[in-house]
């Protein structure tokens, strides 16, 4: 085995010059401190992807994305395909942790501070990938075209007509049409299994490379501690060392996924009908509870706005603020403590679990 | 002092310039001209309305006092409601809020939509909620054994 090892390491360092690729997978290391646990965020949000990816392909080897077809195909993979139970409940709980695991690694990036000089671009990249993975969860949750999935694309897609100058065109550009139809399911489907793809495997790309050359950021505590010799600067190779660590979280992951889709199988509901009210208790995925609520509780006018563009204004200035977070906070990378951005984190991470909370009652 | 071969260079140099302008400009106007289709391609063409400006929304022995039923005005989901008092109203069934379908609620004598808690009273107009304007409101003229629903011109 050992030999095999030597002997593909030997071939590749002939191609691509002496050392260079076990180099490559040696150059980085994992610091080891009180906060090393927040590094594993990262590689479990890429193996859920993967699982994402895999079930998907899966998926599409039966699903319909037409609105006469697209409800019986989901039931057909659920209740005849031998597994699919399986398969589509493994997607669809895979995908919500794979949004909670991108929320504790954002937050954790944040509150340690690993924007900071020199890595804003990682930020960056990784802010627009959370936005993508957010729209997968926005396009496939309409993709089995039950009656929840149904109107919460006609509340989302809303939201867009209220953008200024272009909200109408933006709104029939995502629906297909003026209304929600099959026209908005083909589209989602085209975004959820091509365009979203696409776009995720070269920014995760961009943003895995950026890692690999940057380095993990230590957090500043730690780092003054190093620097003032209150602590010794440890660190173990990332490959194989701290991947086998990651394999063992995968693993478990994997076990919680087969769990839970075995014990609480994805619902699929009833088939959506234009004509039919919106069903009482209708709301949307946990990770848009906040902005749900938000909707719910603003009033129909603030001072000379609509109530819904308010909101809208409101979440994309925010949106652009916090993608913009490591230049408003420019002294964190001088090693300067920045309070007023970790209440700002604070802040914003409390909005949301209250938010959500209330949603919930 | 000046050297011999300071103006012929600035002639290059501007000759540059120029014919740098032309292929930049040539250049964004074809990707312009390949990048303005598909943008057009993106919005389909309008779908005829329906032109149809009444519609047959239920038969007089279909709805008890108290109750509500929605049905197909042209694409678009409506609301015939027949009151705690046995008239008939109609309205378009579509929240002004963010186009959820609403419901009539017996139990309150307003219309409902659940996706956001809107209320609306039995004129359409609201009571509380998100909502930022009434229910657009059509009229309901009973011919026969049906009951008819008109858009006002």
């Amino acid at each position: 085995m050992a030999g095999l090892y030597r002997q593909i390491l030997a071939w590749l360092d002939e191609r691509f010059g002496a050392g260079s690729v076990e180099e490559f997978l040696r150059h980085k290391t994992v610091p080891i401190h009180r906060h090393s646990i927040w590094y594993y965020f990262g590689g479990m949000t890429l193996f859920l992807f993967v699982v994402q990816v895999l079930t998907g392909i899966l998926l599409l080897l039966y699903y319909r994305p037409t609105p006469d077809d697209a409800f019986e195909s989901v039931q057909y993979i659920v209740t005849q395909v031998p597994y699919g139970w399986l398969i589509r409940s493994v997607h669809s709980w895979s995908a919500n942790l794979l949004i909670l695991a991108v929320f504790i690694h954002m937050f954790s990036v944040y509150f340690l501070k690993a924007y900071r000089k020199p890595r804003e671009l990682t930020w960056i990249t990784g802010m627009l990938l959370l936005f993508i993975m957010l729209g997968f969860g926005f396009s496939g949750y309409l993709l089995p075209w039950n009656t929840l999935a149904f109107f919460a694309t006609k509340v989302g897609t809303e939201m867009a007509a209220a953008v200024p100058l272009i909200g109408t065109w933006l709104l029939t550009f995502l629906r297909g049409g003026e209304e929600v139809t099959g026209a908005t399911l083909t589209r989602f489907f085209g975004f959820h299994v091509a365009v979203l793809p696409g776009l995720t495997t070269l920014l995760l790309a961009l943003h895995l490379l950026l890692v690999q050359h940057l380095g993990m950021s230590v957090p500043p505590s730690v780092e003054s501690a190093i620097e003032e010799g209150r602590q010794p600067a440890r660190s173990m190779p990332f490959f194989p060392n701290f991947l086998l660590r990651d394999m063992i979280g995968w693993y478990a992951a994997l076990g919680v996924l087969g769990a839970l889709a075995a014990i609480f199988p994805w619902e699929l509901g009833a088939k959506a009908d234009a004509f039919a009210p919106a069903p009482a208790g209708i709301r949307p995925e946990w990770y848009f509870l906040f902005a749900f609520q938000t909707l719910k509780i603003l009033p129909a006018k603030i001072l000379f706005l609509e109530g819904e563009l308010a909101g809208l204004i409101g979440f994309t200035l925010a949106g652009i603020i916090w993608v913009l977070v490591p230049f408003l906070d420019y002294k964190a990378g001088f090693g300067r403590v920045t309070r007023f951005f970790t209440g700002l984190g604070i802040f914003a991470l409390g909005y949301m679990v209250v938010m959500s909370a209330l949603a919930l009652r | 002092m000046e050297s011999p071969e300071h103006t012929p260079n600035d002639g290059v140099q501007s000759r540059r310039r120029w014919i740098s302008l032309l292929l930049g400009s040539g250049v964004l106007a074809s990707i312009a001209s390949f990048v303005y289709p598909a943008i057009r391609y993106m919005i389909p063409p309008p779908v005829g309305e329906s032109t149809s400006r009444s519609v047959v929304a239920a038969n007089v022995n279909e709805l008890k006092n108290n109750s509500g039923k929605i049905f197909k005005f042209g694409s678009k989901p409506a609301l015939l409601i027949r009151t705690p008092d046995g008239d008939y109203r109609a309205f378009t069934a579509v929240c002004t809020h963010l186009n959820c379908t609403v419901q009539y609620r017996g139990d309150m004598h307003q219309i409902w939509c659940a996706c956001h808690n809107g209320f609306y009273d039995l004129a359409g107009r609201t009571v509380s909620g998100p909502p930022p304007r009434p229910l657009e409101t059509f009229q309901v003229n009973v011919q026969g054994e049906d009951i008819v629903v008109t858009r006002s011109a």
